[in-house]
């Protein structure tokens, strides 16, 4: 029988990678996310869940452990924040080459210095081009649910790919929320056990990894680009999959909150949703033709999806939670990408919430506002940080 | 065996992309037919008369290139060692000398 709990977004993770019935997990405690690893090692030693935990000396090991895992066809399962996604950066990249499906969790927290635990977004889309999927979850629900449907993505035999299931530091990693457990029969029905057809075996022995030479290297990137570029459909009908089985629906790849037909859409990522959810209902009570779309997977990008919702558009304003040196936010870039030669709108990057500086809903509201006051005034400037002490007067007054 | 040739064994001559698989995965033995010893400048000569088996340099060996057999001592894998001379390094009785491989082909 399937159980509500109240868990927090990292016991949300664990349990997920427990009904996903992960065989091999290798991990190092790091904050925020210690608490995903020790309850799976607790799962373990209690006998509940059947899984190799494997303690590693540093996060790079990690994802080497779990990519060799992944090689002898275990289903492998690894959690992570920061820094410590910062010296997996390699592996990640590995995982991703070798065609590997190792899921991950990270929790989103600020990259240091100065040293920070909270809640941003850099970490993650630091690691943008490594070829891993990026789920942004919303709350601990879609952190469970995102687990379980990354392993039944990744393992396709189209797709074969890793992933990361990421969640926001604190505000999801420890906070508890009532989230559906649900019967394992169910869970092992939509995810049907890891069984590739090339993997290492003493009885038919593989070679992995071998040199390509520059008359083959383009070639062998070609094919994984390729299974890169069916992402964004096999997301798409898994979802629905996952909707029809567990009556839920994670989002795929953007979710639309109240945007037909809107002159202002406001765009955000990970848990600041559901707060900017409630402004836009307030913004439309109060007579603004105002809209919301999640963005839920950054990688793959839903590009097809943001020319869609913005036709009809005036002003598109992107909520960042990260900033990238001589870049900006990377949202708002990868937007802009998406619309070059497609639409002709105003778009502006809000710079928000670093190192997990609070967004109440008075400050969100204020930001939607200036946005919905560029239709008037046109655009001011491209990219605002939001709430700096310097001018918190007009933010919070 | 040419380097292209290794690459490829499990699918017998691609002609593009999509003929490959996934990704680099190669029939085995592929190492065993690409033989890298050549890439040595030392070579490990073990002195039968001294070797007492202990298979010290055996669990060293960073190449896997050396068995040590009965009644034979240690028996270096010359295809596959590189020279390092970490087994002259480590043999307790001071069995193996690093000599010149020039002095060898
Ligand atoms: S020289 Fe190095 S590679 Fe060769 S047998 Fe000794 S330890 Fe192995
Ligand atoms: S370490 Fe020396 S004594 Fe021991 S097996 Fe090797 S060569 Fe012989």
């Amino acid at each position: 029988m399937s159980e509500t709990r109240i868990v927090s977004g990292n016991f949300a993770a664990a349990y997920g990678a427990k009904l996903s019935r992960v065989e091999v997990v290798a991990a190092y405690p790091i904050t925020p996310q210690t608490e995903v690893v020790e309850k799976i090692a607790e799962l373990v030693a209690d006998g509940e869940m059947d899984a190799e935990y494997i303690k590693v000396e540093s996060e790079h090991s990690a994802m080497a452990a779990c990519i060799a895992a992944s090689n002898t066809g275990a289903r492998a399962y690894t959690a992570s924040s920061a820094h410590g996604l910062a010296l997996m950066h390699e592996m990640l990249m590995w995982a991703a080459g070798a065609r590997l499906p190792v899921v991950m969790t990270n929790i989103n927290r600020a990259m240091g210095p100065p040293w920070s635990v909270w809640a941003d977004h850099h970490d993650t889309l630091a690691q943008k081009g490594t070829g891993q999927m990026q789920f942004f979850c919303e709350n601990n629900q879609e952190v469970l649910d995102s687990v379980i449907m990354a392993f039944k993505i990744c393992e396709d035999e189209e797709i074969m790919l890793p992933a990361m299931v990421v969640e926001d530091a604190f505000i999801l990693s420890h906070t508890k929320e009532p989230v559906e457990i649900y019967d394992q029969e169910l869970v092992d029905d939509f995810l049907p056990p890891y069984d590739p057809d090339y993997k290492i075996d003493v009885d038919q022995p593989l070679g992995f990894g071998s040199l390509g030479m520059p008359d083959w290297y383009m070639d062998f990137r070609y094919k994984k680009a390729q299974a890169f570029e069916k992402t964004p459909e096999k997301i798409q009908e898994v979802n629905k999959e996952f909707k029809e089985v567990f009556g839920r629906d994670p989002g795929g790849l953007i979710e639309e909150y109240k945007t037909d037909g809107v002159d202002v859409l406001i765009v955000t990522m990970g848990s600041i949703s559901s707060t900017s959810k409630d402004v836009i209902d307030e913004l439309r009570d109060e007579g603004h033709n105002v809209g919301l779309a999640r963005l839920r997977t950054f990688r793959p990008f839903p590009v097809e999806q943001f020319r869609e919702i913005t036709k009809g558009v005036n002003v598109v304003g992107v909520l960042d939670r990260n900033y990238t040196f001589g870049h900006g936010g990377d949202a708002a870039r990868e937007i802009k990408d998406a619309l070059y030669g497609h639409r002709d709108l105003i778009l502006k990057d809000y710079i928000v919430g670093l190192g997990g500086r609070d967004l109440t809903p008075k400050i969100l509201k204020k930001v939607m506002l200036d946005a919905i006051s560029l239709q008037d005034k046109g655009l001011d400037k491209e990219i605002e940080w939001v709430d700096l002490r310097a001018d918190r007067k007009k933010w919070r007054g | 065996m040419s380097e292209e040739e290794d690459i490829f064994r499990i699918v017998k001559d691609p002609k593009d992309h999509t003929d490959l698989p996934r990704t680099e995965i190669t029939d085995c033995p592929s190492h065993l037919m690409n033989k890298t010893g050549s890439w040595r400048t030392l070579r490990p000569i073990v002195d039968k008369e001294k070797c007492i088996e202990c298979g010290i340099c055996w669990k060293f060996c960073p190449d896997v290139s050396i068995e040590v057999k009965e009644g034979e001592g240690a028996v270096v894998d010359y295809d596959f060692c590189k020279g390092c001379g970490i087994c002259a390094k480590e043999c307790p009785v001071d069995a193996i000398d690093m000599e010149k491989e020039a002095d060898y082909v």
